[in-house]
């Protein structure tokens, strides 16, 4: 029985997921686009320019998102990485490796849209400031998941180092979110909040929320695009990527005649 | 037109952020449709020699 749960959880998850995030995608892309183009356009056209900054602001539109996305994934994968440890779901291993090259990528981009909105600002591209140096750490763990997992031959061994270390790393998430409260920071305080009313105009906050949630779905969609592939490309000898194949061959067959 | 381009002088800043994060997003779209291409070709003629 044990034997069995293991072959599914081994083998057996891809033959559904495959197919079903196949048919996900495109809705997915979708809920992405109806949230970017409003996001957007009242990003860059409707909201009123900052009292203080300019247009300057504008910049807050890819830089808050991706810098929240830069930790939401992150967190996700920690989850990820307690579920593939404890109950050793292979898929949640997936999950991570496809999630980590998205993190990273959302990282770099607050790091560079903060760079160049701090030029104008602050008067410099980078400063040694608590948040922008947790960001850059976090970065760095981004890099340091994927070059373990790539080291380690053996998938199953690099999966479980890879969620290890992904646990290992939460710890640098409460340091960047709280970085602006802990030190004295070149950095403003958070605009947003969960538990207080934000202190910023609504009319600036709509287009912010509408990319937030763009990101999401954007996230959402290059997830499972990687998922798809690097399931196809590690299963390449296994038997559901084979009867994919075969349905596959056995359709082309069919056009032709 | 010109003076939504301006942005108030900040033009290069604003433009600049926002052509950064399309370019690694769209990195980030294209590549796995590329990788994910790649992967079922070669299942593909894996298993078309095998039969």
């Amino acid at each position: 029985m044990n034997i069995l749960i293991k072959w599914y959880y081994r083998l057996g998850a891809p033959l559904w997921f495959y197919p079903l995030a196949g048919k996900l995608i495109p809705w997915v892309a979708a809920l992405f686009l109806l949230f970017l183009i409003p996001g957007l356009y009242m990003g860059l056209v409707t909201a009123p320019a900052d009292y203080q900054q300019g247009e300057s602001f504008r910049i807050m539109y890819v830089h808050v998102p991706a810098a929240w996305m830069s930790m939401f994934v992150y967190l996700a994968m920690a989850i990820a990485a307690v579920v593939a440890l404890v109950w050793r779901v292979r898929m949640a291993e997936i999950m991570i490796i496809s999630a980590v090259p998205i993190g990273a990528s959302f990282a770099l981009i607050a790091l560079l849209t903060g760079a160049f909105w701090g030029k104008p600002m602050w008067g410099a591209w980078w400063v040694w400031d608590a948040r922008l140096t947790s960001e850059l750490i976090l970065l760095f763990i981004y890099l340091g998941i994927l070059a373990l997992y790539n080291a380690i031959e053996d998938k199953t061994t690099a999966g479980k180092a890879m969620s290890i270390l992904t646990l290992v790393g939460v710890v640098n998430l409460p340091i960047i979110h709280y970085s602006v409260v802990w030190w004295n920071t070149l950095h403003q305080a958070a605009t947003v909040s969960v538990f207080d009313k934000p202190s910023i105009h609504i009319d600036m906050l709509i287009p912010l929320l509408l990319m937030a949630t763009a990101f999401k779905f954007l996230f959402l969609l290059i997830l499972l695009l990687k998922m798809r592939a690097n399931l196809i490309e590690q299963d390449v000898h296994s038997g559901w990527v084979k009867k994919i194949i075969l349905d596959k061959q056995a359709e082309m067959e069919k056009e032709h005649d | 037109m010109t003076e939504f381009l301006h942005m108030g002088g900040y033009g290069f800043y604003v433009w600049s952020s926002f052509g950064l994060t399309t370019v690694i997003l769209l990195a980030n779209i294209i590549e796995p449709i590329l990788h994910h291409k790649n992967a079922l070709k070669e299942a593909d003629d894996f298993y078309s020699e095998e039969n």
